[in-house]
């Protein structure tokens, strides 16, 4: 009996383990601390080669500033909160705000969000492909 | 060294020319440039052309096909909406180096219509929608809303650089838009990407301006009464920021470039007289005044507020209309705002005239990320 198709990761620096979560992964420059998205030789901010470590990045962190789209391009559905979260110990990550209205008058800047992981809204690939990404949402 | 100067130069009306091919309306600028100046393609030494939508398609020579091909050097250049500036800036550098003395700068640019950004496909699914905004106006609507979280800047005061920006335009026959935009047309226009509404995003045109480039021996040669003297010029790239990889930084690559261009002009944010910025949204503008010095940061909101820089105020920033209303041709920009500063410098604005100009900034940011500054100075 053929095994379920698993879904693949949205962007490299989402990581399904077979046996575990999944997780934001961060390239940490063990030298001056800056945190990257996705594996790199270089440190772009103190320029040291071949110190960048792997870090699993927190899911829990603070919403830095956002815009609420409503017009995109043609198929997306609108409207949709685009969201520049600080995640807590370092990494800065962009993604949409889910479960929150949106409506600038109920989304405060520095509210705690957390990362969720789910489906990519029913996005395929041409292979038919399916899709985990990551979401932000309000945390208490 | 010696100073370089700008001794002709012109700018196409900005609208929309689907009928017409880059290197016609390229070219149309460039003659206009020419006469301006009163020389021909025959004098011309280089020319530098900016050109980003048609990057591998040599739209310089193809401009020389039209206007006459004399076999000079043609560099092409793509800088995002910095290209115009850059290809400006390169011509200079050519000059300044003591290889030429007259250089042609040529920026245009064919647009279409639409919105510009998103997230790229890449490998995979589309990420649009689903990883946030990479659309422009949502980029800058985010940037914008980081001066709110720091100092509680507004929707409306926002929406004030629009009204500004529109009601300058009314007096540029040059502009694609010459209309007045009062606030509540403003505020209440589409949402594009919150707190950024139609009326707050730069337009989509096509367009070309060139600017002809002297040496200071030449300039004196050819007798320089209208010449606009470069005072600086300055393109930096951005520094590492902690937040960079998901969020483009426009302000330290802006603050960078402003710093060097003050400082090899050997003047002050308080001696500038005039300012054409990169209004490409309405948020982008208030980011800038403290970015270049106009103001101190944090009081950009009141800037606005105050009329500061509106025409007839202490710094009027784009009297041109900016690219909220003449519009956005993204290659030819930089070399548009060179054109606008310059004819304030020579006392030939018009109604939008800014009285008594005698210094003059030109800024554009290529997201990605690029930063032209120039410092033009009137002469004698």
């Amino acid at each position: 009996m053929a095994e379920p198709k698993r879904p693949l990761p949205v962007v490299d620096f989402l990581k399904i383990p077979p046996d575990g979560e999944p997780y934001l992964e961060g390239h940490k420059c063990k030298k001056c601390g800056a945190v990257f998205l996705g594996a790199r030789a270089t440190c772009s901010k103190c320029f040291t080669r071949g110190e960048l470590q792997s870090t699993r990045l927190s899911n829990r962190g603070t919403l830095y500033v956002y815009s609420i789209v409503h017009r995109t391009f043609p198929g997306i559905e609108v409207p949709y909160v685009s969201a520049v979260v600080d995640l807590e110990g370092g990494g800065t990550v962009k993604g949409n705000l889910i479960d929150v209205e949106p409506n600038p008058e109920k989304i405060k800047l520095g509210m705690p969000v957390e990362v969720v992981f789910k489906d990519a809204l029913g996005r395929k690939d041409k292979e038919g492909n399916s899709y985990l990404s990551y979401f932000f949402r309000p945390a208490s | 060294m010696s100073d370089v100067y700008v001794i002709g130069t012109d700018m196409i009306r900005f609208g929309r020319f689907p009928e017409k091919k880059v290197e016609d309306i390229g070219a149309e600028a460039a003659l206009m440039a020419l006469d301006d100046a009163g020389l021909g393609i025959r004098d011309m030494q280089a020319l530098y052309c900016g050109n980003l939508f048609q990057a591998n398609g040599m739209v310089g020579q193809r401009i020389l096909q039209e206007i006459g091909q004399t076999g000079i050097p043609v560099v092409n250049c793509a800088n995002a909406c910095a290209t115009g500036a850059t290809a400006f800036r390169d011509a200079w550098m050519s000059i300044k180096a003591g290889i030429y003395d007259l250089v042609l700068a040529v920026g245009v640019e064919q647009m279409g219509r639409g919105l510009l950004g998103g997230t790229g496909a890449g490998k995979g699914i589309p990420k649009e929608g689903l990883l946030g905004s990479g659309t422009m106006p949502a980029v800058f609507a985010e940037a914008g809303m980081e001066h709110s979280r720091k100092y509680g800047t507004t929707f409306e005061q926002f929406a004030k650089v629009s009204v500004k920006n529109h009601h300058h335009s009314t007096m540029n026959p040059k502009a694609m838009y010459q209309k007045e935009t009062p606030l509540e047309e403003v505020m209440n226009a589409e949402m594009i990407s919150y707190p950024n509404t139609k009326l707050m995003c730069s337009v989509n045109v096509d367009g070309a301006a060139a600017a002809v480039l002297a040496s200071e021996r030449k300039a004196r040669e050819l007798g320089w009464k209208r010449a606009v003297r470069i005072r600086a010029s300055v393109l930096t790239s951005d520094p590492w920021q902690e937040r960079d990889l998901v969020m483009p930084d426009v302000n330290t690559c802006t603050r960078m470039a402003a710093k060097q261009a003050y400082e090899m002009a050997g003047v002050g944010p308080q001696d500038i007289n005039l300012v054409e910025l990169h209004d490409c949204f309405a948020t982008a503008e208030i980011l800038h005044y403290e970015n270049l010095g106009l103001c101190k940061d944090g009081e950009a909101g009141q800037m606005i507020d105050s009329g500061a820089t509106a025409l007839g105020g202490k710094v009027p920033v784009n009297v041109s209309g900016g690219l909220l209303s003449k519009g956005h041709p993204l290659g030819a920009t930089g070399i548009a705002n060179i054109y606008e500063v310059s004819t304030h410098l020579r006392g030939e604005a018009g109604t939008r005239q800014v009285q008594g100009a005698k210094l003059g900034m030109t800024h554009v940011i290529g997201l990605g990320s690029a930063c032209a500054i120039h410092i033009l100075e009137k002469v004698g």
